[in-house]
């Protein structure tokens, strides 16, 4: 299955449902609307036979419209091959469907995202920190956190 | 009674001091805190080529109870420096601490959020080993300063004076972040 064979289908059974596609090292991204996110999740990995999430991640672009982004790296066992779903999510309260309904090994993925990022899966069964603690405030990977974090966020031990 | 006597009998006559701190200094049973990289040096320490038992330090126990001196080795985030702590404040008095490599002693090339730069602001260090990590000669050159600084010790001075060994710990807040999910 080549890429141009992917794009066809997904675009022959969502006819408006990507915004944009693009190939990088011969693999194929396609920018998807979050509205169509589990559909379109659901049928790649049904019909196409992208089994296996690889990783989910976040990006900030810090921009004005379109300021975060959820990107979801797939991989199929059977085509030998990958595919890249981008989704993005608004500045204010960045909302996207979870997808651990599709592949359940997005379940810490996602709470990574979060942890990491702030973007809310809707629907994630438990979307807790998971690797700051559960207390913390920020999200760290955010283009306005401080690399030196914000002092006092995270309390020391007395000495 | 004289000194020929005492020389049959088998006696020796030393300062209670020196007695105290020799047996201190030759058997400091270490914690080892290996939390990242510089825990394979230490391993490394401990195994036949470098063999720390050499110092009397062989007897790495994973309990904190039966330990001396705590070898943090390793980089300590924030959210492990609560546990290092509690560690810490489990080991018996007496009880020091060797801050092994850059990570612990200063955060190392980890100067971002999450890691603590320098592991002296929550707990007092006695020896810092450079290095990255630092090669077991290194570590065992760190414990044998930390030997030599146990051996000038006014032990007894010290209980006769009531002063403390160490500065009593404060007593710690209430945990805030629920750490029981990582231990159960
Ligand atoms: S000092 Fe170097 S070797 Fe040691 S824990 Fe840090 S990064 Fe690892």
């Amino acid at each position: 299955m080549t890429n141009q064979e992917i794009l066809e289908a997904v675009g022959a059974a969502f006819p408006d449902g990507i915004l944009g596609h693009g190939e990088f090292r011969e693999d194929l991204t396609l920018l998807i609307r979050k509205e169509d996110l589990l559909r379109i999740a659901g049928f790649v990995k049904r019909d196409l036979g992208f089994d296996l999430l690889i990783d989910i991640l976040g990006v900030d672009h810090f921009r004005a419209a379109g300021r975060f982004e959820v990107v979801y790296n797939v991989w199929s066992l059977l085509h030998k091959r990958y595919l890249r779903l981008k989704v993005p999510a608004e500045e204010e309260h960045p909302v996207v469907p979870t997808v651990t309904g599709i592949w359940p090994g997005a379940n810490w993925h996602e709470r990574e995202t979060f942890d990491m990022f702030g973007i809310r899966f809707e629907g994630h069964p438990d979307l807790r920190r998971l690797y700051m603690p559960d207390e913390f405030e920020y999200y760290p990977l955010r283009k306005d956190f401080p690399l030196m974090g914000i002092p006092d966020s995270l309390p020391l031990p007395r000495r | 009674m004289a000194l020929d006597t005492l020389q049959r009998d088998g006696f020796l006559t030393t300062r209670l001091d020196e007695v105290i701190n020799w047996s201190r200094k030759n058997s400091l049973w270490p914690m080892p805190m290996g939390i990242s990289c510089c825990a394979i040096e230490m391993m490394a320490t401990a195994a036949p080529r470098f063999d720390i038992s050499r110092f009397g330090s062989e007897v790495m126990r994973f309990t904190p109870r039966q330990c001396d001196v705590m070898i943090v080795a390793g980089t300590v985030t924030f959210k492990m420096a609560k546990v290092v702590r509690k560690i810490y404040d489990q080991m018996p008095d007496p009880k020091w601490v060797i801050s092994m490599g850059a990570c612990a002693s200063s955060g190392g090339m980890f100067r971002s959020y999450s890691v603590v730069q320098g592991i002296d602001q929550f707990i007092p260090v006695d020896v810092f080993v450079a290095g990255c990590p630092p090669r077991p000669e290194a570590l065992l050159q760190g414990l044998m300063e930390l030997q030599r600084k146990i051996a000038g010790d006014r032990t007894i001075g010290r209980l006769l004076h009531g002063e403390p060994i160490r500065i009593p710990a404060p007593a710690l807040p209430p945990a805030q972040s629920s750490m029981e999910g990582l231990s159960s």
